[in-house]
């Protein structure tokens, strides 16, 4: 049997509330430790304690990190999802079981490892009886760690990490590891091919999920206000501001230069960070879809009134309350157009978990630079998986405070300025702060139509002129957006455009695709809405382009099409949603449906090299 | 520019430095005899007794005919009429900005207790630093005449028959809430709106401040509680009301009232002083409070009056510790870690 090496994926079936994510994270940390490329994903219910949870770690010597629909190691502790976890094994795979279950093992076609979690645990007298079940977790992490080779100091080194040092509970635990380890080495008999072997492929990178880089980026962006209200999958993005602010923002006088509000819904989260961004301070908000739906007066009202603030949306799927814990891309549309009226979004689409820490500081000069709300969507799968990273990076700019006059100015202009002239030419007017004290400071902010000078008027012409204003301020914007992420190929006809956390996934595919079906695709990841002049060139540069995303009804293919009228039969919506992140596998095999279905042919690549070959030999003749 | 009152100064300047005309707003654009309009002017008078200097006030209102109104007074100070119902987020927020001012919102009773009712109850809880004037007329003006939370029952309007619902007593809820400064007031009474404005803007912390207004267009028949003749029949001061600044600045050139009296001392040396005129009220006593709300519905009077005060709770930028610089004056150094950080965060992120 030849050995499999640093390429495949694990799942641990588990119930909610039972403390197995230290197991769980303690086994990705340690291969990550390794050197071996790997990302974990947790499949988790909307519930405290009791319903079946999974998590799953993919290692792989590519680099591919997408989530694989099959999984060749799998760890059941679950009595209720026991039958489905020894179903779900890959033929060939390894299935290991708390042996207290007894239930029928149906598959002739895997490996075996019943494993005595309880005995184990009972054998070690120092474990106090309450901490057990906790403790029997680590159990299973000794056991994979002996049958795949993952190195007991790499273990030890992520415990450490994880609890912060405490010697107890690392010795507890690490005791268990390995008083798993040596009972697999005296009992189980290896007959599966999956093993770990050390590389250096992790050396100076990270492990972070998206929800705790935003939360650091937007530190490092100067976030002075943070309200928010409680929302998987959101929640941990400010609950990491919470958590980072004093050791990041720490001044010897121990005062504070933020404030972090628990708002009593997201109407008042959106409410106050509105005031607070009127008021000149870098404010900031957080939620998912339910919360976005209650923010869309407020987002109307800050985009009319031209108030910079900066909205995150941690995606999951909709409609309605849908699947608290399961990721999406579903609220791009709603986003971009979020208010009745002409109302338009500058919205930021992080791909990675480095983009959430860039785009974190990045939002708020975009918001203050065009005094408009910015929209951040990240997702579920982004925001609470740990992913592999480059280390984040200072910032490479200073802050853009942009155009703020204060006393001084105030007296340079003798007073003489209008809150909505525009005095530049690009859309984009002055704003005075509150707590200014020149006499001729003042304005007054209202959601009802307004001249230059902030008064209100219902005269047709000057309402008319503002929002033509505003609809230059949106082209002005795309100066200042993120430009979008290339992959070109030579001579590759064919597109792709996604956006967001799909980009592993699509990254997988597309080699398959080059490899197994001779299809050559460039790639272009759209990173901010409105699309920038390089979006406009790659639609321009190719014949075909799918449109891949995590959605049923094709969303960033509605607002291409709109965007690229002449352009829109180049469009191919690949859009599906179900709550799990995208697989490699999905996005090939809808892709190659959708190309079937406008004529293309599946060929390897040898035969179109070979068929390029002979074209060419014709040529030549 | 205005800051210091100069030698020689003309008389009808202020210690500001600032006329009675420097408060004024916009022409009102409200019907003509409006209780709002005179609560406008009364903040204007206030202000200007108080020395107040208009740039140190921000003004918040929500939707409705009361939230048009902050347009009408301090035209010197920025304004932010938000959302129906949504102004206490927006001043919250607002206050945050720059902690050393002070917030002077307008809502109505539609604004406040039905629309409204979730975020101005949260607003008390929080103590935010600001005077909170609810232009109570029991119906909706802007659109024409609809039952508002706070009309009684009973109460008949032209298009919409008769009220079946139970009303919101807006002191009743801000007493229940933790508000720190719960008072009520009768637009027809200005001498009182003024000095309860006065106390109001003295109080650290949240100021609720009731103030019956009737409708002149929709609401003014002579039975309903939000009327004039009703209100001017029925008005049950608990006592009268005497603001006195506090000393370092010119005392106002009112007597002291003989009788029984009762002083108030204020978070910044003013003192309230309340000249019982039926009983010996207490109302730094919320248990009080609550009786005097309930025994003037019962009886159904209209009790004005300041009805509850504590003063010794900190107000919301003070809970959060902020640095003594407003918020919004600090600079990059000040807001974004030093590069050295960065390797610091990374070196946590595994």
């Amino acid at each position: 049997m030849d050995k499999v090496v640093n390429d495949f994926s694990i799942i641990v079936g588990t119930k909610n509330g039972s403390g197995s994510s230290t197991a769980n994270n303690t086994i990705l940390r340690a291969i990550f430790k390794m050197g071996i490329p790997v990302s974990g994903k947790n499949l988790f219910p909307s519930n405290i304690q009791g319903l079946p949870t999974w998590y799953t770690i993919r290692a792989n010597k590519d680099g591919f990190l997408a989530r694989r629909e099959e999984n060749e190691i799998v760890i059941a502790i679950n009595p209720d999802s026991f039958t489905r976890d020894l179903a779900s094994v890959a033929p060939g795979g390894a299935f290991y079981y708390a042996d207290d279950i007894k239930q029928p093992i149906t598959r002739a076609d895997i490996a075996i490892y019943p494993m005595p979690v309880k005995q184990i645990v009972r054998s070690d007298q120092s474990i106090p009886n309450d901490f057990r079940d906790l403790v029997g977790n680590m159990v299973y992490v000794g056991i994979l760690a002996q049958m795949v080779g993952i190195e007991l100091d790499k273990i030890q080194a992520a415990l450490n990490f994880h609890f912060k040092g405490k010697q107890k509970p690392i010795d507890m635990n690490l005791n268990m590891v390995k008083a798993g380890a040596e009972w697999a080495k005296a009992n189980l008999e290896k007959k599966d091919p999956f093993y770990l072997e050390p590389m250096n492929k992790t050396d100076g990178l990270i492990m972070a999920d998206g929800n705790t880089a935003a939360a650091i980026g937007s530190i490092f962006g100067g976030a002075q206000f943070v309200a928010w209200y409680p929302i998987t999958p959101a929640s941990s993005l400010a609950e990491a501001m919470i958590d980072y602010l004093p050791m990041l923002r720490k001044r010897e006088d121990n005062k504070h230069t933020y404030a972090v509000v628990q708002a009593e819904d997201e109407l008042a989260a959106i409410g106050m960070t509105v005031g607070a961004g009127w008021s000149g301070l870098r404010a900031m908000t957080s939620t998912s879809g339910p919360g976005l739906s209650l923010m869309t007066e407020f987002a109307g009202l800050a985009y009319y009134s031209e108030v910079p603030i900066v909205i995150w949306d941690v995606q999951r799927i909709g409609p309605s309350t849908g699947l608290p814990t399961r990721t999406s891309q579903a609220d791009l549309t709603f986003v971009n157009s979020m208010g009745h009226g002409d109302t338009q979004s500058l919205i930021l689409l992080p791909g990675n978990v480095n983009e959430c820490f860039e785009f974190g500081w990045k939002a708020f000069d975009i918001a203050e630079r065009l005094q408009t709300p910015v929209f951040v969507l990240s997702d579920l799968d982004m925001g609470m998986n740990q992913w592999m990273s480059k280390p984040f990076e200072y910032p490479n700019q200073p802050m853009d405070r942009g155009k703020v006059l204060w006393e001084k100015d105030l007296e340079e202009l003798k007073g003489n300025w209008g809150r909505y002239l525009d005095k530049d030419g690009d859309g984009i007017p002055y704003r005075t702060i509150p707590g200014n004290k020149h006499p001729m400071s003042s304005y007054f902010t209202r959601g009802t139509g307004h001249d230059e000078y902030a008064r209100y008027t219902e005269d047709a012409a000057t309402f008319q002129r503002n929002m033509e204003r505003l609809k230059k301020k949106f082209e002005t914007a795309r100066e200042y957006l993120p430009k979008p992420v290339t992959h070109m190929t030579d001579g590759a006809e064919i597109g792709i455009i996604a956006y967001g956390s799909t980009e592993a996934a699509i990254n997988e595919a597309r080699v398959q695709l080059a490899k197994e079906h001779g299809m050559l695709t460039s790639f272009l990841r759209v990173r901010a809405v409105p699309f920038t002049p390089e979006v406009d060139e790659f639609v321009r540069t190719h014949d075909q382009i799918y449109v891949v995303e995590m959605n049923r009804d094709g969303q960033l293919n509605q607002l291409l099409t709109v965007a690229y009228p002449e352009s829109a039969t180049k469009f191919l919506s690949v859009a599906f949603g179900d709550g799990m992140p995208a697989s490699a596998k999905w996005v090939r095999e809808r892709i190659l449906n959708k190309a079937e279905s406008v004529g293309f042919v599946k060929e390897t690549l040898m035969e179109k090299v070979a068929s390029n070959n002979g074209a060419a030999e014709k040529g030549a003749k | 520019m205005s800051q210091l009152p100069m030698a020689g100064a003309p008389a009808n300047v202020n210690l500001v430095g600032l006329a009675k005309n420097d408060y004024r707003g916009n022409p009102t654009t409200l019907c003509q005899g409006c209780g709002h309009n005179s609560i406008s002017n009364q903040i204007i008078s206030a202000m200007y007794e108080m020395n107040v200097l208009p740039e140190n006030v921000l003004k918040f209102s929500g939707i409705g005919c009361s939230s048009k109104s902050p347009t009408y007074f301090m035209n010197r100070s920025f304004g932010f009429n938000s959302l129906h119902g949504r102004m206490p987020s927006i001043a919250t927020g607002g206050l945050f900005g720059d902690h050393t001012l002070k917030g002077i919102a307008v809502s109505g009773d539609g604004d406040t207790a039905s629309i409204g009712m979730g975020q101005f109850k949260h607003i008390m809880r929080r103590n935010v630093n600001m005077v909170y004037i609810i232009e109570n007329n029991g119906v909706y003006g802007l659109t024409k005449g609809q039952f508002s939370a706070t009309a009684e029952r009973g109460l008949q309007l032209k298009k919409q028959g008769t009220n079946p619902y139970m009303p919101v007593d807006i002191c009743m809820e801000a007493v229940v809430t933790n508000a720190t400064f719960v008072a009520r007031s009768f637009a027809g009474n200005p001498k009182q709106v003024k000095e309860l404005l006065k106390a109001a803007m003295a109080h650290h912390g949240i100021a609720v401040l009731d103030i019956i207004s009737p409708c002149v267009t929709f609401n003014n028949n002579e039975t309903a509680y939000h009327s004039y003749a009703w209100g001017k029949d029925h008005e049950e001061p608990l006592h009268e009301i005497t603001y006195i600044a506090p000393r370092n600045e010119i005392m106002l050139e009112e007597e002291m009232k003989e009788g029984e009296i009762r002083e108030v001392a204020m978070h910044d040396g003013s003192i309230i002083i309340l000249k019982n005129l039926e009983k010996d009220y207490n109302p730094t006593d919320r248990f009080e409070a609550l009786r005097v709300l309930e025994e003037s519905e019962r009886n159904n009077w209209l009790a004005t009056g300041l009805i509850y005060i504590s003063t010794d709770k900190p107000v919301l930028s003070e809970t959060y510790q902020l640095v003594d610089t407003p918020l919004n004056r600090l600079a990059e150094a000040d807001l974004r870690p030093a590069p050295d950080m960065i390797d610091k965060v990374n070196a946590l992120m595994f």
